[in-house]
């Protein structure tokens, strides 16, 4: 249990009479890669956001990093050093790439510590994803997949110790896939990172992960080896039907 | 240019204003400039909130008529108090208002907020022309001094140069707000909420911030009105022409920094000012109608949009 970054305890959601979410416990570890699958309305994004505050839970908790984030604000478990990027990018639109990348360096690293100079830290986040050309831009003028890229940024903008990556690769094709899933790896290899990986692409979430969680109408019904869990009956019925 | 510095420049350009006004020698130009510096107060004071954190307030009337009323208050139960002191009181219910109106309606967004504050206007004015205290529906009046004890400078020139400090002040505050970590939180407000709060920005305690700085400048400008028009209704008070024209002031400008709603302001102030001398008072609004328009079609991001580097690759969107 030491070593556990995030930990929910029996957490259930339900929007007036739907039970989007029901009973789940999960564990992820220091530095682990975690897939976390399931169909469509499933529950996914709805768990990631009473996770990170955007919805507040109807029971269960949430600890994070030793402390039990129930009734916190977005904003504040952000501080705490859980960043999130959203299914589909939400940059800042009028500002530039640069500045985009200012707000959490203004509003969460500032807070722990000095950041001698803000306009170079900027640009070198920017140079981390290959976006450093484009500082002055407007998030207007970016490709798909640079938008992508530009939310993973301002999310490690952060510097947290859990990235939750909520479909960072949908709609991308395959080298894209693959640019985003050695981005991602970078960051957790080099920096540490824990990452919580929601996915719909097969290719990118087994190669990813080290374990996989399975949610199927707002529960979890596996978790474990990726190999395995996939493989599992219940699983694929999930997927393809019994 | 750094704070300290423009704020310099400001009062050169503040100190010359008023050389200008002296020089040409005529009481009316402090009486007409007065109502352009009051603009130049509440369309900034509008800005604060309208073009920073992008939430359109067309309750302007009530803002500036609390502070007001407020001086219809004091002059009455405490007559001596010097008129820079009421303002500051004026300010700060307004802000406290500011406050209120906040946390109540902040949930709303983009019409719903509109809405709301115009609903607001409505029974702040209903209150005051039920309360007999401040003169009800019969309106207050407020017996002016001819002259101050200051120099014995004219009471309305007395009134211009305090408006004329008071823009200043506003001024300086909103471009530090602008460049500040406090303007960057705005505008990610303005951009994407959910976003601003994954990005660790509160956002609700920037938008109470910005509601209550807003409504205090408007408070602030509002508080000297009894004494310059010597008579105040709730119908002059809580006029619309307030609301509208503290709207279309900093489209016209321009509402992404401090220079928009002061170019909008001198602009529109000074046309309709002119308008009141040579044709009629009533024009005032058909001008501000026109130029809306005429702005709206020629100029999306206001006067200041014509000459604002664009950012990124040219024909990208500013």
């Amino acid at each position: 249990m030491t070593d556990a970054l995030l930990t929910v305890f029996g957490l259930g959601k339900r929007f007036g009479g739907f039970v989007a979410l029901a009973d789940i416990e999960l564990e992820v570890k220091k530095g682990e890669r975690l897939g976390l699958i399931g169909p469509n309305g499933s529950g996914k994004s709805t768990l990631v956001n009473c996770l990170c505050g955007t919805l507040r839970n109807d029971t269960g908790s949430v600890r994070f990093d030793g402390r039990t984030l129930d009734g916190l604000k977005a904003h504040e478990r952000t501080r705490l050093g859980m960043a999130r990027s959203f299914q589909l990018p939400r940059p800042f639109g009028t500002m530039t790439l640069a500045e985009n990348l200012r707000i959490p360096l203004l509003y969460v690293v500032q807070l722990r510590k000095a950041v001698p100079n803000v306009d170079r830290r900027c640009v070198e986040l920017l140079d981390l994803v290959g976006l450093a050309d484009k500082a002055d831009h407007l998030p207007a003028d970016l490709t798909q997949i640079e938008m992508r890229k530009l939310e993973l940024a301002r999310a490690m903008a952060a510097e947290p110790s859990l990235l939750i990556a909520d479909e960072a690769m949908a709609g991308l094709s395959n080298r894209e896939v693959d640019e985003i899933l050695a981005l991602l790896m970078r960051m957790n290899e080099q920096q540490g990172v824990t990452i919580v990986m929601i996915e719909h692409i097969m290719r990118a979430v087994m190669h990813f992960s080290q374990r996989l969680v399975v949610l199927v109408a707002g529960r979890k019904i596996a978790d474990g080896d990726p190999a395995e869990i996939v493989r599992q009956d219940d699983v694929v019925a999930a997927y393809l039907g019994s | 240019m750094r704070n300290p510095v423009f704020f310099l420049c400001l009062c050169v350009v503040a100190v010359a204003t008023y050389g200008v006004a002296k020089f040409i020698d005529n009481a009316y130009v402090f009486f007409a400039g007065y109502v352009v510096l009051q603009y130049i107060v509440l369309s900034t004071g509008w800005n604060i909130l309208g073009g920073y954190t992008g939430y359109v307030n067309f309750g302007t009337a009530a803002f500036f008529a609390a502070g007001a009323y407020s001086t219809v208050v004091w002059h009455k139960t405490v007559p001596d108090m010097p008129l820079p002191v009421m303002m500051l009181i004026g300010g700060a219910i307004a802000a406290l208002l500011g406050l209120g109106t906040g946390y109540l309606t902040l949930r709303l967004r983009g019409t719903f907020f509109g809405i709301a504050t115009l609903a607001m206007s409505v029974v702040m004015q209903t209150l005051i022309t039920n309360w007999s205290f401040v003169g009800g529906s019969r309106g207050a009046y407020v017996v002016r001094p001819d002259a101050t004890d200051w120099f014995g400078i004219d009471y309305i020139e007395y009134l211009f140069l305090l408006m004329l400090g008071l823009s200043v002040i506003a001024v300086g505050i909103a471009r530090a707000i602008e460049q500040s970590r406090l303007g960057y939180g705005f505008a990610t407000i303005r951009d994407d909420e959910l976003a601003a709060e994954a990005s660790g920005v509160p956002t609700l305690r920037l938008k109470l911030l910005a509601t209550a700085l807003s409504g205090g400048f408007m408070g602030m400008a509002g508080a000297p009105l009894p004494y310059y028009v010597t008579y105040l209704d709730p119908a002059s008070g809580f006029s619309l022409s307030y609301a509208v024209n503290t709207i279309a002031m900093p489209l016209i400008g321009g509402t992404s920094s401090w220079l928009g709603p002061v170019i909008g302001a001198v602009l529109l102030g000074t046309l309709q000012q002119l308008a009141t001398v040579t044709i009629s008072s009533a024009l005032s609004l058909l001008i501000v109608g026109v130029l809306l328009v005429v702005f709206v079609v020629a100029a999306p991001k206001g006067i200041i949009g014509w000459f604002a580097p664009r950012k990124g690759k040219p024909g990208a969107q500013p």
